[in-house]
């Protein structure tokens, strides 16, 4: 009895409250990103997007969602079935799981600490590891599908993703250099009067083409180029399984964002020290922010046509990889000549 | 107490069963996805210990970079499973001194440590510094840069001489490839791209 | 002018170009799709739709069997069988068209001495079984009937150029 009071009061104090209190607003933002990207494209292409199911279209998400559910699950013939079924779930969780540790806000009446479901000391790490997983999910696809499409699908996005690490590697070193802490929570905190966004600008960039990259969204979608291999990796997929993909894909979009948020937008803090923008609670700048970077995924999708592949590579590794690298040496020797290092 | 204990011993298993599975696996796509699958649970008994940083560097490294490359190139051999056990009589004996030595070795090892055997005492071990003032990366940092940093530092040394190696050993000069210089077509203006002509007619070019 | 080009280059600045126009198009154009069903575009007079076989405004119908449009029928998606009626008049017993056959090209508009078979201005006769869309003379007559109006319009429309 105490406990569900206690829940009820402090539902981030619980773990499954907290967990509970994280997804349901994630599912319920990525069902409804699936809604944004339809309408912002249709916008920028002179067309309505879907409006007719529900108020403004409002019902579209969960149409979608009904009708996939009742779809049949083919499993082709020849495939490898227990990777093939394992691949989307893998895929969806591994989205979902990279959830745990960001941070969405501070303090507040119900919180003393960061609003987060597992404050841990090497978060940004833990970031790293779950989103360096996430190829599997489409090897494990590609290659149980059995079929050479979602093969060739696969093959490029792990070499894809694999390649883009590495600079992100590079830039969040950059970041943590200057914070001296691998808690998301304290990353945040660093940046309180000044966004990371100001003095590592050309980082920002260079990380969000990364994350596009890391995403698999245009114009780095060569996985699922739809004109040459058709769907890529997940075309022998249908039903749930399907769905799963798509969700994962898009929780990944607002997780990237949201990373990107606690790096370089000052994570829940308000953009001014003012009062009646601090009275606004951190976990409104917070999401805030991370539709406002997700609307920019949008957006450069309706505008900019698909990297061919060779173009792409060359991108990741020779211009983002000296780029980075250079940069992490240039923050690491200011911080050092003007004594700036944290914990020093 | 009880849910550590219960992780560890879920962990254990996980990385047991998975690297018994990477060996007898029949498919050997299957076989690095175990091995994975092992790598992944290890991590999570270096959480278990309390080494995160060792965790999550294990997870980036080997199963983010280096078992996707495994997977790689495992996915596109096709190896054959019967075609790889034609040689299996001929290789059975070295392959098992070489387990049977490295079976000697563990048991030693382990045997040292619980039937009181001496061990390397020459070298003693760093106090471990309390959680709560030094997280473990800290600690690692601390350690790595000051004892053991010309070791460090030479680790990091061949690995970069074996990059350089791998690099040069595969990097191969074709002549007649054309290359595109993407800053040279990017940097073309429309004048030295287009040229106007006044054509006569009738007259041609 | 290399150095604007490569300040340009630098800041990515063809990049926001590209992304400002995308903007502009997002707030600040007008939509160009209608709302379907609730709202549909002008149709020209000519517009090749369902097929419909008129009447005269006496009620007789105007088809006299002369099998002209059967025999131009590129796709011959068109059957007619004719006898005299009661009358002595030649009249069709049968007309029917396979609009699952039929490629919407006109011609039997066009050999059609009398304008009996038209090709009216409707465009949503989706159906849920193919057999509905094998077409026999009831249905083409009930379409006459129906769409009668629009056709008149259109050939009226239309008629200054032939």
């Amino acid at each position: 009895m105490v406990d569900i009071v206690k829940f009820l009061i402090n539902p981030f104090g619980t773990m499954l409250g907290g967990i509970l209190m994280l997804l349901v607003p994630i599912l319920i933002g990525v069902a409804y990103y699936t809604y944004a990207e339809r309408r912002v494209i249709a916008a920028a292409q002179l067309r309505k997007g879907p409006n007719v199911v529900g108020p403004f279209g409002l019902l579209q998400p969960f149409a979608d969602a009904v009708k996939l559910l009742f779809k049949e699950t083919i499993v082709p013939s020849g495939s490898s079935r227990l990777v093939f079924i394992l691949a989307p779930m893998l895929t969806f969780v591994l989205a979902m799981v990279a959830w745990a540790v960001i941070p969405v806000g501070e303090g507040g009446w119900f919180a003393e600490g960061p609003w987060v479901i597992a404050d841990i000391n090497v978060g940004v790490l833990y970031l790293f590891a779950i989103s360096s997983m996430g190829v599997y999910g489409i090897i494990m696809a590609g290659w149980a599908s059995n079929s050479k499409y979602p093969f060739i699908g696969a093959l490029r996005s792990a070499a894809q993703m694999v390649s883009y690490e590495v600079s992100m590697g590079l830039i969040i070193v950059s970041i943590i250099v200057c914070v001296g802490s691998f808690n998301l929570a304290d990353v945040v905190r660093a940046q309180q009067g000044l966004w990371y966004i100001i003095p590592h600008f050309p980082l920002f960039i260079v990380f969000f083409i990364s994350i596009l990259a890391e995403t698999n969204r245009a114009p780095f979608d060569l996985p699922e180029g739809e004109s040459e291999i058709v769907a890529g990796f997940f075309l022998e997929y249908s039903s749930m399984s399907f769905a799963l993909f798509f969700l994962g894909e898009y929780a990944n979009m607002l997780l990237m964002c949201a990373i990107t948020t606690v790096l370089f937008l000052g994570g829940w803090y308000a953009p001014f020290d003012v009062a009646w923008l601090t009275w606004i609670p951190g976990v409104v700048w917070f999401v805030l922010k991370v539709c406002v970077l997700a609307f920019v995924f949008l957006w450069v999708r309706a505008t900019v046509p698909r990297y061919r592949y060779d173009q792409l590579m060359r991108l990741g590794w020779k211009i983002f990889l000296p780029f980075t690298l250079f940069w992490v040496i240039a923050t690491a020797g200011v911080l050092v000549a003007f004594g700036w290092l944290p914990n020093a | 107490m009880a849910i550590a204990a219960l992780s560890f011993y879920v962990f254990a298993f996980i990385t047991l069963f998975a690297a018994v599975n990477v060996i007898f696996a029949r498919n050997p796509v299957h076989s690095v996805l175990f091995l994975i699958l092992s790598f992944f649970s290890s991590a999570g008994l270096f959480v278990l210990m309390g080494a995160e940083f060792l965790a999550m560097v294990l997870v980036i490294v080997y199963v983010g970079a280096v078992a996707v490359l495994f997977l790689f190139v495992v996915m596109m051999l096709d190896v054959e499973a019967v075609a790889s056990r034609k040689g299996l009589a001929r290789y059975a004996s070295v392959g098992g001194l070489v387990g049977g030595l490295l079976l000697v070795e563990l048991v030693l090892i382990v045997g040292g440590r619980v039937g009181g055997l001496p061990t390397n005492t020459a070298a003693p071990a760093l106090p471990i510094p309390d959680m709560a003032v030094r997280t473990n990366t800290q600690a690692l940092g601390d350690v790595l840069y000051t004892d053991y940093v010309v070791l460090f530092q030479t680790a990091g040394m061949i690995l970069l001489v074996a990059m350089v190696g791998a690099i040069v050993l595969t990097l191969r000069k074709r002549s007649g490839v054309k290359r595109q210089n993407i800053q040279k077509q990017t940097l073309r203006t429309i004048d030295e791209a287009v040229e106007l002509k006044k054509v006569e007619p009738g007259s041609g070019l | 002018m290399s150095t604007a080009r490569a300040i340009s280059q630098i800041f990515l600045w063809e990049l926001v170009k590209g992304l400002g126009l995308t903007l502009k198009y997002m707030f600040f154009k007008k939509r160009v799709t209608i709302n379907y069903p609730y709202e549909k575009g002008a149709l020209s007079p000519r517009f090749r739709g369902e097929h419909a076989l008129r009447r005269y405004p006496t009620g007789e119908e105007r088809c006299i069997a002369c099998k002209l449009c059967e025999a131009i029928c590129p796709a011959q998606a068109i059957t007619i069988e004719a006898e005299p009626r009661e009358d002595g008049q030649r009249r069709t017993t049968r007309y029917d068209i396979d609009m699952t056959k039929c490629i919407y090209c006109g011609f039997c508009q066009e050999a059609c001495p009398v304008d009996a078979i038209v090709q009216g201005p409707n465009f949503e006769f989706a159906t849920e079984t193919r057999e509905e869309l094998y077409y026999n003379k009831d249905k083409l007559l009930a379409n006459g009937d129906r769409w009668e109006t629009e056709i008149a319009q259109n050939i009226a429309l239309d008629a200054a150029y032939r």
